[in-house]
């Protein structure tokens, strides 16, 4: 890696773009990283073993990881994954087999942790009109949520460059050895 | 401009930055705690060998101190190892204390600088002017390859803070009251200045109250204005030079917040929110089986100071454990010289070593289904403290003390 190199911009050619289709998993406001990840599961170092805890402290959280199907969609409401800067939520959730999250709106180190460690989210003004087990459809990189069941579309929030080149990478490290392969 | 886009102009070399521009800055310090056990294996796989500069990287040991189980015990060996690897300059094991308090107190605090860590309440340390945010361990590991990190400039709030706190008021109920007001999403994503009359007067332990819990509205970064006091407690604490950076008067807020605390009351913020903050007196009367004085919010000598002089000469009600947690080795040890162990131990308080403590979960004074727990802490979810049962209320020192000595929730007196 080259030393004080600003991040360079990936070629769009290089990059696969984010489709996935899935089931809905629906959970209210603030729900906060202690739900999330609860945080006597810290010392856990293992990917797979702190998938076991998703969700495990969210209301209607208590089945989620028995029935979560990979490629299901978590659609949450306002300021998802406040609190702790505990990067294990993030992975907790990706490696559920979850796709994408979508929210109203999310806090901001979950953000920034879910961009690099390549969990796809989507802030969507309308999040809270999605219902528990809606099939949806969506186009990550242009924003757009197809909802199956209730037959309507949404436009997401658009997401900056340097950041859907992350997630498209699939996080940031692998960000930062494709910028280096190809820079 | 805002001090938050001053200084982020400053580190990414631009003369200007405005709200939402990204930025490349240039990193001061960069901290993390047992979490760089997971910092380290991103590090690893990124395949740099060094890092970017060895004195400029924070390694230290709050969490699980000393280890609570077999797992931390070996992160902690992993990190000492990689500390030697590395040769890191500022590596503090577990007899130094709480991050947020063990910063300033080695001198790395510096107005001006960009300060991040791999903890949500490194917002605390915007109380000596300096831009520092929480990160995620994945992105510190770029840091310590690189140095630098992407910021999104922040919009700005403008706090100004005018009259006198009651006997009893402290900066905890201000900023409980503020959060209270603007919501656990209040700040998200923004930078918040705090400036006024009660700030300039306030000590350099209280600034660090309202800079810690702003991120508890969401805030990127917290400032206190600094002042001819935050540049003396720097100077005490390192001969490293630096910029003293303040707003430009024609500087842009999206929100302007003028409070008067002449008759502010005691607050406190109940289960399972930060945000659902009312007045102590509204849920008084409610039992409580833990109290609890710590945590990188409220575990410095002055909180430690008003505790001690309301349990002075009096029982911790039998139905409680009192636990005390200093936040740093220092503030232990001070408190031994003022006195206030004593006092503690013979009210009946539990002392612990300085660390997290049951903050987050992890050890020393977890809650079973249907306990009650007043802590001077920062985070009130739901299991936060142990069982996702148990109710955990967040007050002040004063608040705490009294509710100790009671059994239950007590508003302070504050004539």
């Amino acid at each position: 890696m080259k030393k004080n190199d600003n991040f360079p911009r990936r070629s769009a050619s290089s990059s696969a773009s984010i489709s996935v289709s899935g089931r809905t998993w629906k959970f209210g406001d603030d729900v906060d990283t202690d739900q999330i990840y609860p945080g006597k599961y810290l010392p856990l170092t293992d990917k797979e073993e702190m998938a076991r805890h998703a969700m495990e402290g969210a209301e209607g959280g208590d089945d989620f990881i028995e029935k979560v199907q990979t490629g299901d969609i978590l659609v949450a409401g306002k300021n998802f994954g406040c609190g702790s800067s505990r990067e294990h939520a993030a992975v907790a959730i990706k490696g559920s087999g979850i796709s994408v999250v979508i929210a109203r709106s999310f806090a901001r180190i979950f953000h920034r942790n879910a961009v690099n460690t390549g969990l796809p989210i989507l802030v969507l003004e309308q999040a809270e009109e999605i219902q528990p087990g809606d099939a949806l459809e969506v186009d990550v990189e242009r924003g757009i949520v197809r909802n199956k069941t209730q037959n309507k579309v949404y436009h997401a929030k658009p997401v900056s460059l340097l950041e859907m080149d992350i997630m498209k990478a699939g996080g940031l490290l692998a960000y930062l050895k494709d910028t280096d392969k190809h820079g | 401009m805002t001090i938050a886009e001053k200084i982020l102009a400053k580190a990414s070399g631009k003369k200007k930055v405005v709200p939402n521009d990204i930025v490349m800055a240039k990193i001061d310090v960069a901290m993390s705690h047992e979490n760089a056990d997971v910092v380290l294996r991103s590090f690893r796989e990124i395949g740099v060998r060094h890092v970017w500069d060895r004195d400029k990287i924070v390694i230290l040991f709050d969490h699980r101190i000393p280890a609570e189980s077999e797992k931390s015990a070996a992160t902690h060996k992993r990190l000492r190892e990689f500390v030697k690897e590395q040769g890191i300059t500022h590596f503090y094991d577990m007899k130094e204390g709480i991050c947020h308090q063990i910063l300033p107190e080695f001198g790395l605090c510096r107005p001006g600088e960009v300060l991040v860590g791999t903890d949500s309440h490194t917002t605390t340390h915007g109380a000596f002017g300096t831009f520092a945010t929480g990160i995620g361990a994945t992105e510190m590991s770029g840091v310590w390859a690189t140095g630098e990190l992407w910021f999104k400039a922040p919009e700005s709030i403008k706090i100004t803070v005018n009259g006198s706190l009651q006997h009893h008021v402290s900066a905890k109920d201000l900023i409980l009251h503020i959060i209270g007001m603007l919501g656990a999403d209040g700040a998200d994503y923004k930078a918040v200045e705090f400036c006024g009359e009660t700030i300039h007067t306030m000590s350099i332990a209280s600034r660090m109250v309202l800079s810690n819990l702003c991120m508890e509205m969401g805030a990127k970064v917290a400032f206190v204005l600094p002042d001819e006091k935050t540049i003396s407690y720097v100077k005490e604490h390192t001969n490293k030079k630096f910029e003293v950076i303040v707003p430009d008067e024609n500087a842009q807020y999206i929100k302007e917040l003028p409070i008067d605390v002449t008759n502010l009351e005691p607050q406190i913020a109940c289960p399972h929110a930060v945000d659902n903050v009312k007045p102590v007196k509204d849920v008084a009367g409610i039992k409580i089986h833990q109290a609890l004085i710590g945590s990188c919010t409220n575990g410095r000598l002055e909180d430690l100071a008003v505790a001690a002089e309301i349990v002075e000469h009096k029982k911790v009600h039998p139905d409680v454990r009192l636990l005390v947690i200093p936040a740093s080795r220092k503030v232990y040890l001070q408190a031994i010289k003022q006195g206030y162990i004593e006092i503690f131990v013979k009210a009946g308080g539990l002392v612990l070593n300085p660390g997290c403590g049951p903050c987050l979960g992890a050890h020393q004074g977890l809650l079973a289904p249907g306990e009650v727990c007043v802590a001077t802490t920062n985070r009130n979810f739901k299991g936060r403290m142990g069982s996702p049962d148990s109710f955990v209320y967040l007050a002040s020192p004063a608040t705490v003390a009294f509710s100790a000595l009671t059994g239950e929730i007590t508003a302070p007196e504050t004539e």
